[in-house]
């Protein structure tokens, strides 16, 4: 139940536009991960990832037209898990930065 | 057209605000997820730095092949699901039961191909508790295995639990549960399995791909 008027053909044409964008980001990361883009390697595979992702949410998860709690609780989530990747990494990221045993 | 009958909880002012607060529940519980996953992509991404050459090692070991299959499998999987919700909002209750079946024959096709590649990495020497590679950095591609383990692992969990749910689902568009104005369940099912899909679209490149140019 939307707020708006359900239009069967442009839902599915959007099912089929993502699944479709979907394959080709999958066949694309598979591509790019047989290349050597030194690091580039890494934030190419996380940012088709990335872009997968939205595009699952978007469409499939109906998280486009939706209201704004939604969108509260997917930019809280991944609030939340940047923190849990942050903290950990202040650590191990800062270790022997001075080259003294124990700082 | 089955007969108009109101799903509307006295507590609540509109079916819009009673589907509404259903999807928001759906998404907390999501959210509790998204930091249940993210634990482990935690550890992945501290040992990762700490070892990453043993990763790229590790790493090899999978069969990028079955990955990419699954992959494909799991997102088509994903299709057939927002089929069902689709279904259920034109108030076709046999689609709804069909494309759910759909799935739920996806799903099981990726975890039958989950099944040969653990049976692979139990008989190469992978799995943790019975690791036998000779390699300089054993241990450190033992910590990789670890992670590969649980992370699919709670994974599969999730998608045999789903698939679970499913069945319900199913027989009760069968007979006749859903209709255009009430069809919160298919959504909110649609949103899991989506969420188990979206995971796995981290998991592949992550576990899979990384340094395969090497």
């Amino acid at each position: 139940m939307s707020s708006h008027a359900y239009d069967p053909s442009a839902t599915l044409r959007a099912y089929f536009m993502v699944f479709g964008m979907l394959m080709v980001f999958t066949a694309l990361t598979v591509a790019v991960a047989f290349m050597d883009l030194g690091a580039m390697n890494n934030v190419a595979a996380i940012g088709i990832a990335v872009a997968k992702a939205v595009m699952v949410m978007a469409i499939f998860m109906h998280v486009r037209g939706s209201s704004n709690l939604i969108y509260f609780c997917i930019f809280g989530s991944l609030f939340f898990l940047s923190l849990m990747f942050y903290f950990p990494l202040i650590d191990v990221l800062t270790r022997n930065l001075l080259g003294i045993p124990g700082k | 057209m089955s007969e108009v009958v109101s799903r509307l909880q006295p507590h609540f002012a509109t079916e819009q605000q009673q589907y509404e607060t259903s999807t928001f529940g759906m998404w907390v519980f999501l959210v509790t997820e998204v930091m249940f996953f993210g634990g482990l992509f935690t550890a992945y991404l501290i040992y990762r730095l700490q070892y990453p050459q043993a990763f790229i090692n590790a790493s090899h070991h999978l069969d990028i092949t079955l990955g990419c299959f699954n992959t494909v499998v799991l997102i088509g999987s994903s299709l057939t699901m927002a089929m069902a919700v689709h279904s259920a909002r034109v108030e076709k209750s046999k689609m709804i039961a069909f494309w759910i079946a759909m799935t739920m024959v996806l799903g099981s096709i990726f975890l039958g191909v989950k099944a040969i590649e653990y049976t692979q990495k139990w008989e190469h020497g992978l799995f943790p508790a019975n690791f036998f590679l000779q390699a300089a950095d054993a241990g450190q591609q033992r910590i990789f295995y670890s992670l590969y383990f649980a992370m699919t692992g709670l994974h599969a969990t999730h998608m045999v639990i789903g698939m679970g749910i499913m069945v319900y689902i199913a027989v009760q568009a069968l007979r006749g549960a859903y209709t255009a104005r009430w069809y919160t369940p298919v959504e909110i099912m649609g949103l899991y399995w989506h969420f188990v899909d979206l995971v796995w679209i981290f998991l592949f490149p992550l576990l899979y791909l990384l340094g395969r140019h090497h």
